[in-house]
């Protein structure tokens, strides 16, 4: 697999879950500790724990232990405009094989008149 | 401080594919889908309220080109241009394509689609390989494409 498809894969995966989703929302507004991520979940912290090693993996989220707090950021550098390209792209054409599979359905035969 | 700074000559090369199925329906028929104006028309241009105009011409055939040029809410403006490459009916087409948002080459790209019986319907495979140009990869411009990717991830996740 190329960097760019499996750093795709990463972020895709990194994506993919709701949780993961509510902390980058989360964190898209500014850092955060991670009982801070952890409190609106309801969630353990060794749970949230977990997710934020996916999403570092995935390189979207960096953290940073200072005393005995960690703090978490979204990495903008992660962002670059050829990944956000590859993303966007990939996104849009994915929403329209969608309308085109409602289309196909709607006229299963041929196109109409 | 010296400013404007000239554009960096960077290239990032990518690779995405999505695969779909489309049940009860024919290669044909999903190949036919892409293959004239008005056909593409149907299904391709969604209704969105940032996007003003857009102009459509097509020639699909080998050698033909097909271009599409889109005006948006922000004055921005997308130029879409490509060349048709390979064409087998029901099968597969390859075109490539560069983008342009108003004067600036973004990316040249070679896109792939291939209908093929599932059995009960067609799998479509779509496959773009790029180079993305000039990746303003400089500070500034890459700090304003992280912010307008964060609105975007944000519109995702509402959405």
């Amino acid at each position: 697999m190329n960097k760019a498809s499996l750093y795709l894969d990463l972020t895709f995966r990194a994506l993919a879950d709701p949780t993961r989703r509510s902390i980058i929302e989360r964190l898209s507004q500014g850092e955060a500790s991670v009982s801070e991520l952890a409190h609106p979940h309801n969630m353990s912290l060794p749970g949230i724990v977990q997710h934020l090693a996916l999403l570092e993996e995935s390189g979207l989220v960096r953290s940073e232990k200072v005393g005995r707090v960690r703090t978490c950021r979204i990495e903008p550098a992660a962002f670059s405009l050829a990944e956000q390209w590859l993303d966007q792209r990939r996104a849009q054409w994915d929403r329209h094989l969608d309308r085109l599979g409602e289309h196909l359905q709607r006229f299963p035969d041929g196109e109409p008149e | 401080m010296t400013s404007p700074n000239p554009p960096s000559r960077t290239v990032a090369h990518g690779v995405f594919t999505i695969e779909k199925i489309y049940p009860s329906v024919t290669p044909r028929r999903v190949f036919e889908a892409f293959a004239s104006p008005h056909a593409k028309s149907n299904w391709f241009v969604a209704p969105n309220d940032q996007l003003v105009a857009c102009e459509r011409s097509m020639a699909f055939q080998v050698g033909g080109r097909e271009r599409l040029e889109c005006r948006w809410k922000s004055g921005l403006v997308s130029r879409f241009d490509a060349v048709y490459f390979d064409i087998v009916l029901g099968e597969r087409i390859v075109y490539a394509y560069d983008l342009h948002l108003d004067e600036r080459k973004v990316s040249v790209s070679i896109a792939t689609f291939e209908f093929r019986d599932s059995g009960t319907g067609t799998k479509l495979i779509m496959t773009e390989q790029g180079a993305f140009l000039d990746g303003y990869d400089d500070n500034g411009r890459r700090q304003q494409g992280s912010l307008e990717l964060m609105d975007k991830l944000g519109d995702f996740l509402k959405a």
